[in-house]
């Protein structure tokens, strides 16, 4: 899969409550959780995201809350891949399970400015700016989280294992 | 080769004889935790899963705690769909208001929560459970959905980092000051990826109690879970509450660890994290500067128990709350709501002037029953002190013991026990 967007830049410990507040946790819907995605940090976020781009974060990013709210109001935002030098460990899951993509590559991350675009091939984990022409290489996910990928989810995988 | 207390409970979850970090196992769970923000978007999930059943209704555990007693429409209509669930799936664990508590105050109180069990929740502090010497952890919506389908979740085998607490304890110096002391050495991703195991005299000093507080926080130094050796005192708390057998897993002595960090806890101050991240601490000697505060929050299901209560009835005994400060405390279950009242606790938080509540998360992360205006700054005994954490974006939080916390409501700004007499 390969994705190309526009350049969200954060930086460490962007953390679930900065990414959807729990004041608007009494619903899951998609329209309210993309409409507040990020408002904590970054007012504007939802109004100037459009489908595709790609949220940057530093060191522990998703840190905090399990609610899986954050990377859904990251994904129903219309963000098309996550890239950090490195994930809290339930968000990192929960991203996986719902199909959020997600890299882990520090080098990526330090290059990246607000407004690069990126070129990013989620199977191979090839970030590349294209305004720096820098290829740079994600850590692949071990084979286990893959199948989970590929199968579209945590739900789909489970399914096809209970037939 | 030994093997650590995660590396165990995983094995013997997962029908092997031995596990090393990084591998990835497919293990039984002993329970399944949801609350009302997470239950519901697990229930969309496991809906698409297509079973007609839970994958046993005694291990699912669904605690609304978060915005209960409902604060708005919405919050009711939440509750009122995992309750239907429950009820469709005849869920045993399903705690109603007036039943219902702080669900990491709760499970351990009804023995829900055993020594060498795997719980998962969807919910971060699920780690709580460490101090009973099992694997607890935080998991997301979809992994409690696939989890009460098919009774398992995956797991990556962590390294463990293994802290050593020497020494004994100051004066007001409780579990609380030692996770954060802890947190601030090692920082909110310090054990990014990682179990640790809290030991040493002082945790095996440590009431339950004081032990549960630590566990909670392991996830505010990103840590998978704060495992704690069940001993004597874990028995003791057990033994009129345990629902299943279980059976005791702690470390080996040759078990191997990534790092091992000795800390001489009889150098420890009462600590405080500043804003906004956990990992921002200081000992109360080490500020100089006067920080006055609006609100003062004793709870939570970091420091909701009995023991926090009798510390804080203990320092508002006589005194009365600063004009400029409203103090707030959250007993933790109804049978601690009950204990404190007919200890006589109540009289001395009513008499001080603070307001006490019905079980609820409320305050803690900013949902309701007290939210921060811009610019106000809240001392709390809760665990996490994140921009806009209890309210306003451009609020402050200051994370600390019960102790701190009731001597700072009466002062009006961040003091130690001892500035009251």
């Amino acid at each position: 899969m390969k994705l190309k967007g526009k350049v969200f830049k954060y930086g460490d410990n962007v953390d679930t409550d900065v990414i959807i507040p729990a004041r608007y946790l009494n619903s899951s819907d998609p329209a309210n959780l993309a409409a507040h995605c990020m408002e904590d940090i970054d007012e504007n976020f939802a109004e100037e995201v459009t489908d595709g781009d790609i949220i940057v974060g530093g060191k522990n990013f998703g840190s905090g809350s399990s609610r899986e709210h954050a990377p859904l109001a990251i994904k129903y935002a219309g963000v098309s891949c996550v890239i950090a030098e490195s994930f809290a460990r339930i968000f990192y899951r929960n991203s996986i399970n719902i199909g959020l993509p997600i890299l882990e590559s520090p080098e990526a991350v330090k290059a990246a400015e607000a407004g690069d675009e990126l070129e990013v091939d989620i199977d191979q984990g090839e970030i590349k700016n294209m305004r720096t022409g820098e290829t740079y290489q994600a850590e692949p996910f071990p084979p286990f989280m893959q199948e989970i990928i590929k199968d579209g989810g945590l739900i789909e995988h489970v399914k096809k294992e209970l037939v | 080769m030994g093997m650590t207390m995660i590396e165990k409970i995983l094995a013997a979850h997962s029908d092997r004889d031995e596990l090393k970090p990084g591998e990835i196992v497919n293990a039984r769970v002993d329970m399944v935790l949801g609350n009302d923000i997470t239950t519901p978007v697990a229930v969309k999930e496991f809906e698409k899963i297509g079973v007609d059943k839970v994958f046993d209704k005694d291990r699912i555990a669904i605690v609304p705690d978060h915005f209960t007693p409902n604060k708005d429409i919405k919050a009711a209509e939440q509750v009122n769909m995992i309750r239907k669930f429950a009820k469709k799936y005849e869920i045993t664990n399903f705690f109603e208001v007036g039943q219902m508590g702080i669900e990491h105050v709760l499970l351990p109180e009804k023995g829900l929560t055993l020594p060498g069990e795997i719980i998962i929740g969807a919910d971060s502090h699920t780690c709580t459970y460490g101090a009973l010497g099992a694997l607890g952890t935080g998991v997301g919506s979809t992994d409690m959905a696939a989890a009460m389908a098919t009774g398992k979740a995956w797991f990556k085998v962590p390294p463990t980092i293994k802290i050593i607490y020497k020494g004994e304890l100051k004066p007001h110096v409780s579990g609380k000051d030692l996770i954060l002391y802890t947190i601030g050495k090692i920082g909110v991703d310090g054990a990014l990826y990682k179990a640790m195991e809290f030991t040493g005299e002082a945790i095996e000093n440590l009431s339950m109690d004081g032990r549960m507080t630590m566990s909670n926080m392991a996830i505010e130094a990103g840590g998978k879970a704060g495992l704690i050796a069940a001993d004597e005192k874990t028995e003791a708390y057990l033994k009129d509450k345990a629902q299943r057998d279980y059976t005791v897993l702690n470390a080996d002595p040759d078990a191997e660890y990534e790092k091992v960090i000795e800390i001489d806890v009889s150098q420890i101050t009462p600590q405080i994290a500043f804003p906004s991240l956990p990992e921002n601490t200081k000992g109360l000697d080490e500020i100089e500067e006067k920080i006055e505060i609006q609100q003062a929050v004793i709870g939570s299901c970091t420091n909701g128990r009995l023991e926090d209560l009798r510390v804080a009835a203990e320092i508002l005994k006589g005194h009365t709350v600063n004009e400029n400060v409203r103090c707030l405390v959250f007993p933790g279950t109804q049978k601690i709501y009950k204990q404190a009242m007919n200890e006589g606790l109540f009289d001395i938080f009513i008499d001080a002037g603070v307001a006490v509540s019905t079980p609820t998360c409320g305050p803690c992360l900013g949902g309701h029953m007290g939210i921060l205006a811009e610019g106000e700054k809240a001392i709390s005994t809760t665990n996490r002190n994140f921009v806009g954490r209890m309210g306003s974006t451009k609020s402050e939080v200051y994370l600390a013991s019960p102790a701190v916390a009731a001597a700072s409501a009466i002062k009006g700004y961040i003091a130690g026990p001892e500035e009251v007499k």
